[in-house]
């Protein structure tokens, strides 16, 4: 499953995390796997078990965000993005 | 029966369903293996077989990751949890696998420590949070999620989390077509090759499946119009007596692959001499293991796991099924002893395995089309 998010703040302390809107929904993920030149709030991404994967186009985020929901997969998907429990600890990298 | 007009690009999808009855030669039979379980789930969720001439016969590959998963890992990963001060930690899918003894989810139910997690960093953020008990994730995936336990244990090794280890059953996909190719009861003419794998491995890996043997592989996207497309591409090269790997899904897939993934993956595993999969067998080095950097943190080497080899149920056709040999009715136990709430075999338990996806969208259309 890959799901579309939108990167909306880079973490200047640790620049391997940063903040992604799913849908509304905002958790950080590992963006360590992105090859330079580094991530930029703005830029698509797509998401896999709490790490950007590679960088997309915006309309290539639609794009795949109607593909999940044509594959009823929305759902697990927010659920997963919402499960990131990495990102809510108190000690979280945010 | 699908029509065309409840697709999203209806007036697209016509053009390409053409250029396939264009293309096909009407007195073959075409036999496509899409290697995704991803591909798996969608052909059957988006209807593609009905848009398709019925000499295209489409075969599901081993391409999903707890389905080839053979039993006896299960109890291995499980026993990892009886040790005293353990948790054991797994994705969804994971949790409902059948072991001998029961699932992850039913050893949960029984008392064990066992969790659902999303992320491998999920697992260790437990690790660092629960400091006196010994955190284990159990790793399954190819290479789409390998880089996400590469990174992990670097994470773990930076910060000097010691009370966490992965037990490790990361496959490649590229021994297992090899297998499938050299096995005697497998005719395929060409391949429908992986999306999300290929993001990460790129395209270079599978030359030699046009280059030994001769078949094109066409990297495909998971819209319906990507995997038409794909199918279009790979009939125009069996027309012109071509073998190529072709990229239908440059959009994502890079033909080199995601370079700092394969960097993660190199710097904290190694191939396996071996490892069983469901229904294939042992494949040579189409496995991971972490390498001896990482050894501090290898559920295998820490825990001195028991390497139990089961044999699946002897009515269940999990094997036939991962090898395209049978299709998922034809095995006994489907949709009786066998369904998504009651998985005996791992491929009713993921969305990716192909009696789950027959299941959930196949069984609503037969009816439709007996009456019909
Ligand atoms: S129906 Fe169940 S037992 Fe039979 S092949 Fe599928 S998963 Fe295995």
């Amino acid at each position: 499953m890959a799901i579309p998010g939108q990167i909306v703040e880079c973490n200047a302390d640790d620049p391997l995390f940063a903040k992604v809107d799913v849908a509304g929904v905002r958790r950080t993920i590992n963006v360590g796997l992105i090859a330079d030149p580094g991530i930029r709030p703005g830029d698509w991404v797509l998401i896999h078990v709490g790490f950007a994967m590679s960088r997309i186009e915006e309309d290539q985020a639609r794009e795949q965000l109607e593909l999940l929901r044509m594959l009823g997969e929305e759902m697990p998907a927010m659920e997963e993005v919402r499960g990131y429990a990495f990102s809510d600890s108190p000690e979280a990298p945010t | 029966m699908k029509y065309v007009d409840e697709y999203r690009d209806p007036q697209l999808i016509r053009n390409v369903v053409r250029e396939i009855e264009r293309q096909i030669d009407p007195d073959r039979h075409y036999r496509i293996m899409e290697v995704c379980g991803g591909h798996t789930h969608a052909i059957y969720r988006h209807g593609l077989k009905d848009l398709l001439p019925d000499n295209i016969e489409l075969i599901h590959g081993p391409g999903c990751p707890v389905c080839v998963l053979p039993m006896g890992r299960v109890d291995d990963g499980l026993s990892i949890v009886e040790h005293p001060g353990t948790i054991l930690t797994a994705f969804g899918d994971m949790m409902r696998v059948p072991g001998t003894r029961g699932t992850p989810l039913e050893f949960k139910a029984r008392g064990s420590d066992v969790r659902m997690v999303y992320s491998p960093l999920d697992a260790l953020r437990i690790a660092q949070n629960e400091p006196d008990r010994h955190v284990c994730f159990f790793a399954i995936g190819f290479e789409t999620t390998a880089p996400s336990t590469a990174l992990t244990l670097l994470r773990a090794k930076e910060l000097g989390i010691t009370n966490f280890s992965v037990f490790c059953n990361h496959v490649t996909i590229v021994p297992a077509m090899r297998a499938i190719l050299d096995s005697p009861d497998m005719r395929l003419d060409a391949f429908i090759g992986p999306g999300h794998v290929s993001t990460v491995t790129g395209c270079r890996p599978y030359e030699f499946v046009s280059r030994d043997y001769g078949k094109p592989i066409v990297i495909s996207g998971f819209e319906p119009l990507d995997m038409l497309e794909s199918i279009a591409r790979i009939l125009v090269q069996l027309r012109e007596g071509r073998a190529e790997v072709e990229n239908q899904y440059r959009r994502i897939v890079p033909w080199d692959g995601n370079i700092p993934a394969l960097r993660a993956m190199a710097q904290t595993f190694e191939l396996r001499p071996y490892f069983e999969w469901r229904g294939l067998g042992f494949i040579s080095q189409s496995a991971l293991k972490l390498s001896d950097a990482f050894a501090a943190w290898d559920a295998e080497r820490i825990f001195d796991v028991p390497g139990v080899r089961v044999t699946d149920p002897k009515a269940a056709q999990c094997g036939e099924i991962l090898k395209g040999v049978l299709k998922p009715p034809q095995c006994k136990l489907f949709g009786k002893e066998c369904n998504p709430e009651h998985p005996i075999g791992a491929l009713m338990v993921s969305s990716e395995g192909a009696c789950a996806a027959y299941y959930r969208y196949a069984r609503i259309d037969e009816p439709a089309a007996a009456t019909a």
